[in-house]
């Protein structure tokens, strides 16, 4: 490999990382509610699509930046506080599988929503973050794609530092833990549940505004959700570690495949080839890399 | 005599809104006495325990019948959280700690299930470490990499932590070496001597639990059976033979 080769295989990489980033954006939304409650919350999607349209519809009705930004953030906390009441706390205790089901429906009624309220045409979001590359050393590299895996990152070091210094965060992780004894604690699960999905409505807003700023706000946005689900395989879905890590690894296989493999079956790899890789890892280690093992002796 | 406390009063509970686990049982828990509640497996001493924290519930279980009354108030329909605030704190059987929180976090959601602040939290803190020297020098280590006898000290601290006034202990002597079980039980009779604690205590082991109770209960089949001082059914054969897995007098014929 010449030179140039070399540095175009660490531009890919790079490009591939950033990317993988903003999974990790939309996977960490998931775990947070997983790991709390066991709900695999395919709404997640749904949420991220809506929190994109109602921060652009507010822009584009001339409220300035920031305002629209806490308008957004209130609204997302709110939804999340809401599902919580009338979905989840009224089927506490029910299988997986039906909490699954209801998330499911549950993802319809947001798009559905989303749709009555603000309309289906596909908006232009512009976070005033320019997309020029920039040059380090030969490589080029995304300043828009550098600044949202910083937003990203300040957001996990965020939740990292809430979930292990707070008392609330103490008592999500016992909940995750074990939610029966949590219970006989005396810690209040609802509460904890409302706290997860308003945190949950947070990241999504991020992610919408990132993802929209990216694709354009438009209900493909949705469909993130499938980018998010071979990340949660790779990391294990309930580990917020996992998921960036996960999120990395994903987003830098899928560019270099699509570039060093993509040429020799006739290209599109990018689009399923992080499902191989959640594929093979279902195969060899189920509960992912940083999936919860038991910890316990024998 | 002192007052009572407690009081169960001719309660009904079912599993699955079907399955029947308790059948009228009435018993009394009185201010700072220990009183232990005996039976074989199955005899519906679990379910009696999570009845009184309103624990049922959570494992599609429901009380069917009957009052339970806490300070002469009925408490029956009172969630847990509102349990731990008043004081009714339980212990669950087989441990439960958060095995992926360390001792010292294990330790402090108890406090938080209170509501105490900071500074409360570090004051209780201080007094289960002195009860339990040993879960202080293992403050950091993740509650499921520890013993089973620490595991159950974290789990007793951890009730401990929320500042109970009637403590429900469900088993804690089960899976435990004999040294261990005495020293929680030495623990818990010094709580009870110098605190004033009052204990309802369920236990399989029916030689220790009388030991150390001054009141004791038997169920069997979701009934209470039999009632009275503890020294009174440890001196009794027949009634250890009957219910506490004592050995019987072979039948003649």
């Amino acid at each position: 490999m010449d030179w140039f080769g070399f540095l175009f295989l660490i531009e890919v990489t790079i490009g591939g990382l950033l990317s993988g980033v903003m999974y990790a954006l939309v996977a960490i939304g998931f775990v947070l509610i997983y790991k709390t409650s066991g709900v695999l919350n395919f709404a997640q999607g749904a949420m991220v699509l809506f929190a994109a349209l109602t921060f652009v519809s507010l822009v584009e009705a001339g409220v300035p930046f920031v305002l629209a930004l806490l308008i957004s953030a209130a609204i997302m906390v709110a939804l999340g506080f809401a599902i919580e009441r009338t979905v989840l706390r009224p089927l506490a205790n029910r299988s997986p599988m039906t909490l699954f089901m209801a998330t499911l429906g549950l993802s319809y009624i947001i798009e559905g929503a989303a749709q009555i309220i603000w309309g289906t045409e596909v908006h232009r979001l512009d976070l005033g973050i320019s997309n020029a590359p920039f040059q380090v050393a030969g490589v080029f590299i995304s300043t828009f794609d550098l600044v949202a895996a910083a937003i990203a990152g300040v957001l996990v070091a965020g939740l990292t530092a809430f979930f292990r210094w707070t008392r609330t965060g103490l008592a999500f992780r016992a909940v995750a833990d074990d939610q029966f004894a949590a219970l006989a604690v005396g810690l209040r699960l609802d509460r904890t549940w409302a706290t997860v999905w308003a945190a949950a409505g947070i990241v999504a807003l991020v992610a919408g505004l990132l993802w929209g700023a990216r694709l354009g706000v438009q209900f493909s946005l949705s469909l993130i959700v499938l980018k998010a689900l071979p990340v949660l395989v790779l990391g294990g879905f309930d580990s917020v570690l996992g998921a960036i890590v996960a999120g990395l690894a994903i987003g830098a296989t899928e560019k270099l495949a699509e570039v060093y493999l993509g040429p020799f079956v006739g290209g599109g790899i990018e689009g399923w080839f992080a499902y191989v890789v959640a594929l093979l890892v279902l195969l060899i280690r189920p509960s992912g890399l940083f999936g919860q093992k038991l910890v316990e002796r024998f | 005599m002192s007052q009572p406390v407690l009081e169960f009063d001719h309660v009904y509970a079912a599993y699955n809104g079907a399955i029947a686990a308790l059948h009228g049982v009435s018993l009394t828990v009185r201010k700072s006495e220990i009183t232990a509640l005996l039976g074989a497996n199955g005899a519906g001493k679990t379910t009696l325990l999570k009845a009184a924290s309103n624990l049922l519930p959570a494992g599609r279980g429901q009380i069917t019948g009957g009052r339970i009354r806490y300070k002469g108030r009925d408490v029956t329909t009172d969630t847990p959280h509102a349990h731990i605030r008043n004081g009714l704190v339980p212990v669950l059987e087989g441990r439960r700690c958060f095995k992926t929180l360390s001792i010292e976090e294990n330790l402090t959601t108890g406090a938080i299930g209170r509501g105490l602040e900071r500074a409360q939290i570090a004051q209780v803190l201080e007094q289960v470490y002195d009860l339990f020297p040993k879960l202080k020098l293992r403050r950091n280590s993740l509650a499921g990499l520890t013993s089973g006898g620490e595991q159950q000290m974290a789990a007793i601290g951890r009730g401990l932590m929320a500042r109970p006034e009637v403590f429900l202990l469900d088993e804690p002597s089960m899976g435990l070496a004999p040294l261990v079980v005495v020293e929680i039980f030495e623990t818990l009779a010094r709580l009870n001597r110098e605190t004033g604690l009052t204990i309802l205590l369920a236990e399989q082991n029916s030689a220790i639990a009388l030991k150390y109770a001054h009141h004791a209960t038997v169920i069997e089949n979701g009934r209470s059976v039999l009632d009275g001082p503890a020294s009174d059914l440890a001196a009794r054969a027949d009634i250890r033979a009957l219910y506490l897995g004592g050995t019987p007098e072979p039948v003649r014929i």
